[in-house]
């Protein structure tokens, strides 16, 4: 398997997968479809496979691995052909590229199949950024905007610097940095659940730092921090424009006048 | 004198504690902070770095993957040292085997040079009932023992206390102690106190960093001077470790010590190394005329039984894992409940202590992998955990060897409801006909909505899904497919 920071990519393919993620599918469609329009608009035809559902990553981090490994099977027999798949989220590509391959290592049947499936996933921002490698034409007013970067995103997959190399095309956005920038928000899946004390402590600090950087606005390449971030800056009734979107939604609003 | 006690079965509890104790929250935050800063400073080229650390991780693996070889070697060689060296399976048999040695001297007086393994078999309290005064010599040991508790941090005990609290801690136990918060004038007054220790002491015991097979040496890894002065002053040296601290030869010490100096607190090397090779020898003038070596497992052959698991003893005890921790930064050590705390507790407690007490420590993370990421020796701690985790709830496969506690945190509903969720997630017409009710219904959930809602609005669902988004979106395309599947 390819390292982090090491990965060498394939060059510009006429079509790809879409995998949404189960968090995208219920919070942010829109986001969805903001990506395919930045895919597409590369000139890449989009599959939407319909039968998709989720990675599995839930139950993995939960210590269910045989329940994740009978999702993983399903959801990786839904992309027989060899395009890559496009993630929507870092976790979700993390889940995808680096632990399939782990969950399936001693297994005699599909342990080729999870290397080779992991192979072929990239994440959003990764195959925009280097894949594509997109050219951004900012066609909005001048504001500025802090990346909240997913760890596994980040260590996984290293993705902070694609969704960082992304908004510094946007030549009228100013992009922030927070303080503890590569530091978790507290989500961390049923963590927010088990120890929801500590979470609290962290997604308090993580907004607080998000918004200690002055920026307009908030975006991540994933619904898991996003609804974390989100959901405590409402608590505290300081959501307003200021609510975190996808990388995609950004992107695109920004840039959706503007030819590839 | 009854130390404060913690418990891993406690962590929920204890943690909260903590988040409720600001003073607690600030000085771990300015001193993670600090740390952090060193470490970054100490490792400046990120190449160089990557390189060292895969040096580290096969130095580790190596010499664990002949442990018991190793094992025998370094007995042998310690003994044709002039080193007594004695093999403990477990805490009560360590504490004895210690205790005896002492009272065989006679000795009532004991200084300690800091040995976190000491603190896992629970040494001093064991001492303490004998009759046996053992005073701790490293100044933040020295400083929790004052104040009735154990360490909060690997290589940094007393990181929780800042210096108003240990004003306080001397002027309550030391004699004409002149008040004040300088930091230089309270470490000469502790320095003093325990320069009487020395000379009084009949019997130092101390921790070992590196055990090295080849030369039959212990090396000790120090900034005061106390791991030289209680291995050399008292008449008696008795040093303690885990069995998996042994090294192969003498050239893997340097590189381990110089990334384990630099992961922990920035610095290239440390004030003081020690190389203890025997007993004084004739005609040499100072020196223990006694040394002895305990070796103990105390649970760390289960770890080396499973080959996965087998990685959590690569640990060389910098504490980065813990300095880079958000987790700890917030909650202190103490919370934890265990001898080694932070994210490499969570991983080695299990082994120590069982997976019963435990199974809270081994959720009590985001899998962020801060902990992965600055890990000397490269070991897997997010992966652990997941493994971890996954035996807390279910029984040992036939092919794997069973860990003390193996699905003690087994929970049928739990169990069930994963399994409902895998047969949705794999159902794809019920699955999409599930989210789109569920956004359906979103708006008349509870508020509150549990654990999600103490600091968090409950999650604004989309009016519909991004599946029955992209219906609408091909039924409108006529490029597109409207039959679903692939496409």
């Amino acid at each position: 398997m390819s390292q982090t920071g090491l990965r060498i990519y394939p060059s510009k393919p006429s079509k790809v997968y879409f995998y949404a993620t189960c968090l995208l599918d219920l919070l942010d469609p829109d986001g969805g479809i903001a990506a395919i329009e930045l895919i597409e608009r590369e000139g890449v035809e989009v599959i939407w496979v319909e039968k998709q559902s989720c990675c599995g990553q839930p139950a993995y981090t939960s210590g269910y691995q045989e329940q994740a490994k009978t999702v993983a099977l399903s959801q990786m027999a839904l992309f027989p052909e060899d395009h890559p798949i496009v993630v929507m989220s870092g976790s979700c590509a993390g889940m995808m590229f680096k632990h399939y391959p782990h969950l399936f290592a001693n297994d005699d049947i599909y342990a080729d199949q999870a290397e080779a499936f992991a192979e072929r996933v990239f994440e959003f921002s990764e195959f925009l950024a280097h894949i594509c490698r997109a050219k951004l034409h900012d066609q909005g007013p001048l504001t500025s905007v802090v990346l909240h970067t997913s760890c596994s995103g980040r260590r996984e997959l290293g993705i902070h610097a694609s969704s960082q190399a992304l908004l510094s095309q946007l030549d009228k956005v100013e992009l922030k940095k927070a303080e503890y920038e590569s530091e978790c928000c507290g989500f961390g899946g049923s963590f927010s659940l088990r120890h929801s004390e500590i979470s609290q402590a962290m997604v308090e600090d993580k907004a607080r730092h998000l918004q200690g950087s002055g920026a307009s606005y908030l975006v991540s390449a994933d619904w898991g921090c996003l609804a974390n971030i989100n959901g405590h800056l409402a608590y505290r009734g300081e959501a307003s424009r200021f609510n975190g979107q996808h990388l995609a939604s950004f992107l695109w609003q920004r840039t959706k006048g503007a030819k590839a | 004198m009854s130390v404060q006690h913690y418990y891993p079965s406690q962590f929920k509890q204890q943690a909260s504690d903590a988040l409720a104790n600001q003073t607690l929250r600030s000085n771990f935050r300015g001193a993670m902070d600090y740390l952090q800063q060193k470490r970054k400073d100490a490792f400046s080229d990120p190449q160089e770095l990557a390189q060292l650390r895969e040096h580290a991780e096969n130095i580790r693996q190596r010499c664990l993957s002949k442990l018991p070889q190793l094992l025998e070697q370094l007995e042998k060689n310690c003994q044709a040292n002039g080193i007594q060296v004695h093999w403990a399976e477990d805490a009560k048999q360590a504490q004895q085997l210690i205790a005896e040695l002492i009272q065989s001297q006679g000795a009532t007086k004991v200084v300690k040079g800091k040995s976190m393994v000491t603190e896992e078999i629970e040494l001093n309290q064991h001492l303490e009932g004998l009759g046996i005064e053992c005073v701790e010599s490293d100044m933040g040991e020295y400083i929790v023992q004052l104040a009735k508790e154990t360490p909060s941090h690997i290589i940094m005990p007393a990181i929780h206390k800042n210096k108003q609290q240990v004003a306080d801690l001397f002027k309550q136990h030391i004699k004409d102690f002149d008040y004040t918060l300088s930091v230089d004038k309270l470490i000469q007054t502790g320095r003093e106190a325990l320069r009487t220790k020395f000379k009084q002491a009949e019997v130092g015991i101390s921790g070992v960093n590196f055990a090295v097979a080849e030369t039959g040496t212990l090396c000790l890894v120090e900034n005061e001077g106390n791991g030289r002065m209680t291995t050399t002053v008292p008449p008696v040296h008795i040093a303690v470790t885990g069995i998996e601290k042994v090294v192969e030869f003498l050239s893997d010490v340097p590189p381990l010590f110089s990334i384990l100096t630099r992961s922990a607190t920035g610095q290239h090397i440390t004030t003081y190394f020690n190389m203890i090779s025997g007993p004084r020898r004739a005609p040499e003038r100072d020196g223990p005329s006694e040394v002895h070596l305990v070796l103990l497992d105390n649970g760390r052959s289960q770890a080396y039984a499973d080959e996965a698991l087998r990685k959590t003893l690569q640990c060389i005890r910098c504490g980065a894992c813990m300095n880079h921790c958000p987790v700890y930064t917030r909650v202190g050590g103490h919370a934890y409940g265990t001898t080694y705390p932070g994210p490499i507790g969570k991983i080695i407690s299990p082994h120590l202590q069982g997976l019963a007490q435990t199974s809270d420590l081994v959720t009590a993370s985001s899998l962020c992998g801060a902990c992965e990421e600055v890990c000397p020796v490269k070991i897997p701690i997010p992966s652990l955990l997941q493994r971890l985790r996954h035996d807390a709830k279910l029984p040992a496969a036939e092919q794997t060897p069973s860990l003390k506690g193996q699905a003690s945190a087994a929970s049928w509903t739990e169990h069930t409801a994963w399994r409902m969720w895998a047969w949705l997630s794999t159902h794809p017409s019920i699955y999409n006909w599930a989210m789109a009710v569920g956004v359906k219904l979103a708006k008349y959930l509870p508020m509150p909505m549990g654990e999600w809602t103490r600091c968090r609005n409950k999650p604004e669902l989309a009016s519909q899904t991004f599946h029955q988004t992209m219906k609408r979106r091909a039924s409108k395309s006529v490029t597109r497919s409207a039959t679903g599947g692939a496409r």
